[in-house]
Parts: C-alpha cells; structure tokens; sequence
C-alpha cells in the first residue's frame, strides 16, 4: 500500500459535488446511492437526494426503460437540493450512459463498467458504434472500468460463482467512488456486515467494495481523490431522513403529543406505501395499522376510528385520493378529526407512478361534492414532512376536520441530514374528548348536543363510545345545528354550509402568517408551496448574490391561506409561482387576491432545477444576460 | 360481557327520542322492535353500542337506536365499522345494511370485514329491491323481475347473501325473518353472542316497491311447511309433525324427502360448528329460488343459524400484536425512534 501511495497527491478539497449512480434495475443502484449518502452524512456533508427509479419492477434488464439511478448532492455548506447536473456519472451498462449522460455536465467524470459495453448491450439500446470508442465522449473525462470481470476475481478465491459475483459489482463500483471522495470505509463494511445475513453474499460484497476502494488507490486511472470537507450545521445529534419516513415518525409524534393511539388504514400505492411500512413497524407505540381491501375502505376505516376517539389517518397517492373523496366529505360533515396524506406523483391515471408532480392541489381544494372545504398543509422537504404531520394532525384535533397533507414523490423518496428536534420542545396537540352533557332540554333534562360549536373555533364536542349518558348519532344527512337531529329546512342547510366554511376560514387566524425571505423591497417575488421550495432557495439565494432584488414566499398552509398573504403578494410588482403543475396554486391566488400572478410550470416527472428557476426570475425581471453566472453552489 | 343477569336497561332506554320515518307497514319496523326488545337482554350498556349503517332506507336504523350510532356512506358501513372495532375491541359494533347496500356498492368491504373476522353484528335487511331510490331491482332480485330499471325484466343472475358470506369465509352465518320476532331475536342473541363476524340475511318485506317478495316463504299459511328450521346437532327436518326432511344424496346433493320414507337415522344432522363450510354452503343453496330460478316457484328453505366456527377475531389480534410489540421492544420511546436509523453528532 505504501509503495503505490506516493504516487498519489493528497486529495484535493472541493466544496461540493454532485455523484450520479446509474445501472440497470438489477444492478442495486438505489442501494449503492443509500450507502454512499449514508457514509457522507456520518462523515458530516450537507447533502440532498434524487432516487430516480423504474416503475416496473423488473424491466427487461439492459434497457434504458429499466434504468435506474441514484443522484446525490454532498457539500460542505448548506443545500438543499440534489444539485441540477451531476458532475460524476457512474454508467454500469450501455443503458445507463444513454439514458443519464445528457445530465452530465460538460467535463464531467464518467465512470462505465467497460464489460457491458459489448455488442450485445450496445445494440439493445441502439447503439450502433461502443460510444467508448468512438469520439462522441470527448467532452467528458472518461474512465473505463472493467468492474464486472474485476469483481469475479476478487471474489473468486471465496468460492463464489462468477454468475453470483456479478451481483456484487455496484459494491466494487460504490468502494471505488467511496476512495474517490475519500469517504470513510468503516460504516460501509459495518453496514454490509450486518445487513447481509448469509456469508458467502456477505464475503462477496466485502470483498468486491474493498477491492473498488483498492482499485481507486492503485490505478492510475484518477490522478487523485478529492476530499469534500464536513459542512459547518448547527451542533447537535443529526440522522439522514427521507419524507416518507419523517412522516410516519411525525403520526408517531403526532400521536403521543396528542395523547392519542393513532389508527392508519392504507392500500398499498407507489409512492406512499412506506408509510404504511413504517408505522406497521411502530405497533409499540400503540400504533394500528390495517392494509384495506381498497382506498375506500382505508379511509372509512380511519373516520370509524376517529369516531371511535383515535387519530384516524389514511395514507394514499393520486388515483387513491380520488377514491377517498366521499369519505373525506362524509368526515366533512361528520366534522370529526382525520388525516389524509397524499403522495403526489405524475398523473393523471396510473401517469408515471415513480416520478413526482405536485398536481393534485386541484382535487385536494376542490375535488369534494358539493360545498366540503377543508384545510390542507403541504411539506416542503424530506425533515419537514416531521413538523407538517404533527401540524396537520393540530389542525384536524382541533378543529374536528379532515386535513389533507400533501407531499410528493421527490421529497417521499429524497433525503436530507436531520438536526434531531428536541423531544420535549414539540407541541402539545392534545384535546379533551366530551364527557359530560352540554345543553338542558326545555323540560330541564340534561342532553348531550354532538353539534353545539365552541364560539371560538366553531369546533364541535368530539364524545367517543363509551361515555355515558352521551350516546348520539351522526351521519351524512344534513343535521341542525346545536343538537345535530336531521334537519332538512332551507335556512338550516344553509346555516350549516356557511358554518363548515367558516370553521375551515377561521383556522387562518391559527397559523403563522406568510413571511417573506429576501428583499422587501423585491423586484419579484416567487410564491411556493411544497417540494419546489429546494430549487427556489437555490435559485434565490444565487439571484440575490448576485444583486438582483427578489423576495421568496413558501406556503405550509395552502388551505386557508395566511390572512396577510393577500397584501403581501400586492406589494411586489410581480408575483410568480413556481409549480410542478400547470399553475394550480397560480389560480388560486389570482382568484382571491386579484394579483397577476404567474405560473412557472413544469410537469416532467422531476423536480425543477435551480437554473430552471434563476431563468424565469430573470425572465421575469428582463434579463437576458446569463453568461458567466453559474458557478457557485446550488 | 354480561355483568348480571338481570336486564339493567329496558327497551325504552334503548329507543330514541327520534321519529321513525319508514313507511307504514314497512318490515324494517318488526327488526327494529326485535333489536331493541333483545338489547336489554343481552348486558350490553348503552354507551358501548355503536350501530354503523350506509344508506338506504335500513341505513336509516341507527337514528332510531338510543346508541352511539353512524349513518354513514352507501356500501362503507363495513369499511367504517372495521375501523370502529379495531381501534375498540371493547365496544359492541352493529352494522346495518340493505342487499343493494352491502351487496352491490359495498360487496368488497362486506366480504373482506367477514374475511378477517372483525367483531362486527351484521344485520343485512333483504327486500330484494332498492327501496330508498324507489324500487329499482337489487342482487338479489329474481331474473325476470320487473321494476323501474327493468322494464322488460331483470336479465341480471342474482346471488345469495349467504352462500357470498360462507365464500368470503365468515365464521358466522344465520338467516331470519320480519315476520317472526322471536326468532329473530333467537337469530341476532347468538349472533351477538359469537366473537368475530356474525352475519344475518333477515328477510324483509317491502310493501311498497317489493310487497310480498317473501310470502309464499314467510306467510303465515305457509311457514310451516316451507321454512326449514335449523338447530345444531339435530336432524333436519320441518312441517307439520315434522314429517319432511333433508338427505344428502350419493351424488352429495342435499334432497327434501319424507322422513317415514327413510327413516329419521337417514336424515343429515345440522352441525353449525363443522370447520367445513360446504355443508352449510349446501344447505344456503337447497331452496329451488336459491339464487336466481326464473321461475317464481319456492321450495323449502332453511332458517337459523347455518354456520357458528370459533375463529380470533381481527380486532384482538390486533391488540394483540401491538401487546407483544410493546413487551418486544418495550412501550414507544420517541426520542429512540428518532435515533433509530443511526445518527453522527456535529459540533
Ligand atoms: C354513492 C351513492 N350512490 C347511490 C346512492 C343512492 N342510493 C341510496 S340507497 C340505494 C339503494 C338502497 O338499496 P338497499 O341497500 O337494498 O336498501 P333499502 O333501501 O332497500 O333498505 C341507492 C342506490 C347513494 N346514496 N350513494
Ligand atoms: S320503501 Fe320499502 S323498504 Fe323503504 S321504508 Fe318504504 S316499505 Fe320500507
Ligand atoms: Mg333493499
């Protein structure tokens, strides 16, 4: 080791950088990427993640539709989004390098597994020359890599079958990579160690990771290893969160600090299942989960639980949020406490159900028969998934509402390094079921009235089964208002519409209000809602630096809004809303404040890139000059 | 579950202060009567009765009930109750549903709340017609029937609610009727008393849109050489002196034959606690209208409780899978959980 080290200049420190893993399906791209995030967050980097994966489980293998990446953004300072063009390419086949290079950016680092590029491959994906030898790479630094063949031979003296040793090859690519940024190799090998429990796999991928590192060390293939120093964030105790997981941790939270068991009924939907996965591993916490026959039947049973004095929650994607819509307007008028989470993905129909859009703040406004507002609180990165599930559960416990929490696939599958909350700063969310009776009848018996509001909130008494004395029906008829018997009279109904809006507008008054990011003072300010918010703080923090005047409002709440919002928006000359819809959000500010808002869309299955947003900023503003004006961190 | 044998509520405590709007004559006015004349007996306390229905002019039971009641979604009252009896085990769950209800809009979640044995009473009233859309046909509606929506008659191959619940594996099936309130009242207490799913086809009359769909069956002239009544471990036989009876062929098929022609030893034996449901399927199958004969002709058709199995019931493995998660790994610690994916310290 020693001997081959000198040759070796120390690394070179860099302030960021961002790595792409692409392979095949089969490959374990997604793995790979998890564990070299994983290594960089113990390390101590900033980083942010782009799971990028097939929607079908085994696409046919060496096809660019089978493709599946793994981008990661690592930096010594603070980000948040998985960078826009990865500067290294990993390409395990033909495939990969067709489907990703065109992300590459100019220069970049392209790292291929040099034994699939054969004919076979090649022709699989239409190449008809190996591009690794023709001069269509030339504006990238290319580095070809036997990794297959490498890989069975340093398995080979373990016994393992060389068709079995090629499953280990995403470990030799990821040590490889691992020296290349000169990560640390401990947790990797203590990972492996316990994650694979037979000892021939376990052997293998050892051997094949530490021969990737070794490889990197002893080739002359790199010039030298670069080292990405730990970022400077607040001290404290951090873990590596994706959405989905923060907010299945956020119910659990949700539901201590509410000091109520929590009840999930889900059906099984890319991308929201590992929701369901991870509270079905919480039952120590109290937690019951029931896998549905249907959507339908998840979010009944979660109203009958909320009925039954539990925290009801139903967990869904799109085509499922379609189907709990008459649940959500029976909790509507049952005005009982509920929540339902979207994970938003491209739609409309099965659409692309791996990749993400936020398009589904139309249905969740307004996808209700007749008069059924509710409130709807939208996360806006993977560790803000946590506080908008203890949020949105506030809102509904409170308030006796169904609440819609909308995510979407990219902050559900992406990750991000977690400043751990103190436990006991959280809020207390919890609130007093009815027990006694609260109004007299004129004959001077005492009765229980399931709808005599709290002149605050306009909230009902919420009296589960098994209180005595408070028995008492409710249901989808009309009911009067105060005792809550069927009533059918003209004025009631009307009385009881305005009453359900007025408790959901009321709510406005019990969230913070919008606060700007940025200069008050701005030519432009951009409006955000959900996972958009990454791309916006990039491409308004790099705008600002460089002097132009922009200003930066992110909405929790997009139903009811912040009272101050309305003024707010007026008083810059111009308002865009950046969205991976056609403008839904853009509608709605443009119907209630009568601003000009504008809508900068995107509807491709990804996330806007920083630059994509710098772009229409300076549009926005008149600028046409770009050159020169994107380095610097995104 | 009964503290004491003496009934602590009386039928009044159990009926609420709201009118009932049925129509006169309906038969959904004897179920309700038997309901709430058998509450008392049964022990259960008021405050832990939540009756859960869909839509539907039976749907509209629960307001009657003086319960913690939910009139719900068309077809969802099993969906909703599931959620009610899971997160409640200690509670006494209702559902009341019609055939269009549970088994047309709802048949999913009724087969599925069967299926995984939730801690459900399941009251399906089956008037063979949707009464509270005004009379178009139901599921259950004989081919050839003539209602608003079939004009020309229904084309439509009805099924039984019973041979459906002994596919979806219920562990508990009974069949009873308007008409008769003590046995209706004998049908929902064994009902009640079995822990799990309990299913209960109740044949109702509706005078308005479906009138005498039942009486060549029920009638009061007919009964008693039409209805067969089923009781566990004996034999099946009905009508007067119970001279008739039901053997099962070489072929297995169940036949009506005269008990002096075979013999009282021939006759099949009811065994409702049989783990195998296929008696119990054959005999949901023995009546000639069972399901669908164009022709309007009824033969003998059984009564009582079909199927009565032992089975855990959902809700308690539930709790006690939460139960053995908790003394696994110890009550939730959320601080824990937020470690538990491994976490560095900076700083
Ligand atoms: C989603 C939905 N679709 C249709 C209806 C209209 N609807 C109400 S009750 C009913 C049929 C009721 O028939 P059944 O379940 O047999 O009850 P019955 O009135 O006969 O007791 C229908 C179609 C509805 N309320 N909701
Ligand atoms: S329509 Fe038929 S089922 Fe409905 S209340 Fe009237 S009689 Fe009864
Ligand atoms: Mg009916």
């Amino acid at each position: 080791m020693t001997d081959t080290e000198e040759r070796k200049s120390a690394p070179e420190t860099i302030s960021r950088v961002v790595v792409r893993f692409a392979g095949d399906s089969g490959d374990g791209m997604q793995l790979t990427g998890d564990r070299f995030t994983s290594a960089s967050a113990m390390f101590g980097n900033d980083l942010s993640t782009l799971p990028d994966f097939p929607a079908e489980i085994r696409a046919p293998a060496g096809t660019v539709n089978g493709v599946s990446s793994f981008q990661v953004h690592i930096s010594d300072h603070d980000i948040t989004t998985p960078g826009d063009a990865p500067s290294v390419l990993v390409a395990m086949n033909p495939a990969a390098l067709k489907a990703d290079l065109g992300r590459l950016e100019q220069g970049g680092l392209l790292i291929v597994n040099r034994d699939s590029f054969v004919e076979r491959d090649l022709a699989k994906v239409g190449y008809e020359s190996n591009p690794l030898d023709d001069d269509s790479l030339s504006d990238y630094r290319v580095v070809e890599v036997p990794m297959t063949s490498l890989t069975i031979e340093a398995t080979a003296s373990l016994g393992v079958k060389p068709r079995d040793a090629e499953r280990s090859k995403n470990f030799f690519a990821l040590g490889m990579i691992s020296w290349l940024f000169s990560r640390p190799r401990e947790s990797t090998l203590d990972w492996i160690s316990t994650r694979f429990k037979d000892d021939l796999i376990r052997a293998s991928n050892t051997a094949a990771f530490n021969a990737g590192y070794h490889f990197g060390e002893t080739t002359e293939l790199f010039d030298h290893p670069f080292q990405v120093e730990s970022a400077h964030m607040p001290p404290g105790e951090y873990t590596n969160i994706t959405g989905n997981v923060a907010l299945a941790w956020g119910l659990v939270a949700a539901g201590q600090l509410a000091k109520l068991p929590v009840f999930l009924g889900s059906y099984p939907i890319t991308p929201a299942s590992d929701i369901l996965h991870e509270l079905s591993k919480s039952k120590h916490f109290g937690v019951r989960t029931v896998q549905a026959e249907d959507e339908i039947a998840a979010a009944g049973m979660a109203l009958g639980a909320a009925f039954a004095g539990h925290l009801g929650v139903t967990t869904t994607s799109g085509p499922g949020l379609a189907l709990k819509s008459e649940t959500l307007s029976l909790a509507v008028s049952l005005e009982l406490p509920m929540l339902l989470i979207d994970i938003q993905r491209g739609g409309p129909s099965t659409g692309l159900p791996t990749k993400t859009e936020a398009a589904d703040l139309n249905i969740a406004m307004y996808g209700r028969h007749s008069e059924a507002p509710l409130p709807i609180v939208a996360a806006y990165s993977p560790s803000h998934c946590f506080h908008a599930a203890i949020e949105a559960a506030r809102i509904a416990l409170k308030y006796r509402t169904p609440v819609i929490l909308l995510s979407d696939g990219y902050i559900a599958n992406g990750s991000e390094p977690w400043l751990l909350p103190d436990v006991d700063s959280l809020p207390d969310i919890s609130v007093s079921f009815q027990e006694e009776f609260n109004h007299v009848a004129p004959d001077g018996t005492d009765e229980y009235w399931p709808y005599l509001r709290d002149p605050e909130t306009l909230a009902r008494p919420w009296a589960i089964p098994g209180t005595p004395g408070l028995m008492h029906r409710i249901g989808g008829l009309e009911k009067e208002d105060g005792s809550g018997d069927i009533n059918y009279t003209p004025a009631n109904h009307e009385k009881m519409v305005h009453l359900r809006a007025a408790k959901i507008a009321g709510i406005a008054a019990d969230i913070p209000p919008a606060e700007v990011v940025g200069d008050a003072d701005a030519d432009v300010c951009i409006l955000g809602w959900g996972s958009t918010w990454a791309a916006i703080d990039a491409a308004v923090q790099r705008t600002r630096r460089r002097g132009l005047k922009v200003a930066w409002v992110h909405l929790v709440h997009v139903s009811p809004l912040p009272p101050n919002l309305g003024e707010l928006l007026r008083s810059f000359p111009k308002v865009l809303v950046p969205e991976l819809n056609l403008g839904q959000l853009c509608r709605i500010v443009r119907a209630e404040f009568l601003i000009d808002a504008q809508a900068v869309s995107k509807v491709q299955g990804l996330p806007f890139t920083s630059i994509e947003l710098e772009d229409a900023i300076e549009a926005a503003l008149g600028i046409t000059e770009t050159a020169g004006r994107r380095e610097g961190a995104a | 579950m009964t503290d004491t044998v003496i009934p602590l509520t009386t039928k009044k405590d159990w009926t609420s202060d709201q009118e009932v709007r049925w129509c006169p004559g309906c038969g959904d006015y004897g179920i309700l009567l038997a309901v709430q004349t058998l509450m008392p007996e049964l022990g259960v306390k008021l405050e832990n009765a939540v009756f859960v229905s869909g839509i539907g002019c039976s749907s509209r039971f629960p307001y009657y009930m003086n319960t913690y009641g939910v009139h719900s979604i068309h077809g969802r009252a099993p969906a909703i109750a599931t959620g009610v009896a899971v997160a409640r085990p200690d509670l006494d769950v209702w559902v009341i549903t019609g055939d269009g209800d549970a088994l047309s809009i709802g048949g999913n979640h009724l087969i599925h709340a069967l299926r995984r044995n939730v801690n459900l009473t399941i009251l399906l009233f089956n008037n063979r017609i949707y009464g509270l859309t005004k009379g178009q046909y139901s599921p259950t509606s004989e081919i050839g029937k003539v209602t608003k929506s079939t004009p020309m008659g229904s084309i439509d191959h009805p099924f039984s609610p019973l041979a459906l619940a002994l596919g979806a594996e219920a562990s508990f099936v009974a069949r009873t009727h308007d008409l008769d309130r003590k046995h209706m009242m004998e049908t929902f207490r064994a009902a009640h008393a079995h822990r799990g799913a309990a299913f209960v086809e109740i044949l109702q009359n509706c005078n308005v849109f479906n009138d005498g769909a039942f009486d060549e069956l029920t009638g009061r002239k007919v009964r008693g050489e039409m209805m067969i009544d089923l009781h566990h471990g004996e034999p099946i036989t009905f009508g007067e002196d119970a001279h008739a009876g039901v053997v099962m062929g070489s072929d297995g098929h169940l036949r009506i034959v005269e008990v002096a022609d075979v013999g009282l030893e021939a006759i099949l034996r009811h065994d409702a606690h049989r783990a195998d449901p296929s008696l119990a399927f054959a005999l949901s199958r023995l009546s000639a209208d069972e399901p669908g004969s164009s022709t309007a002709t009824w033969s003998p058709t059984p009564f009582g409780v079909f199927r009565d199995v032992e089975r855990p019931d959902y809700g308690t493995m539930v709790g006690a899978q939460l139960a053995e998660a908790s003394s696994k790994k110890g009550p939730g610690d959320l601080r824990a959980l937020l470690q538990s994916a491994g976490t560095w310290q900076v700083g």
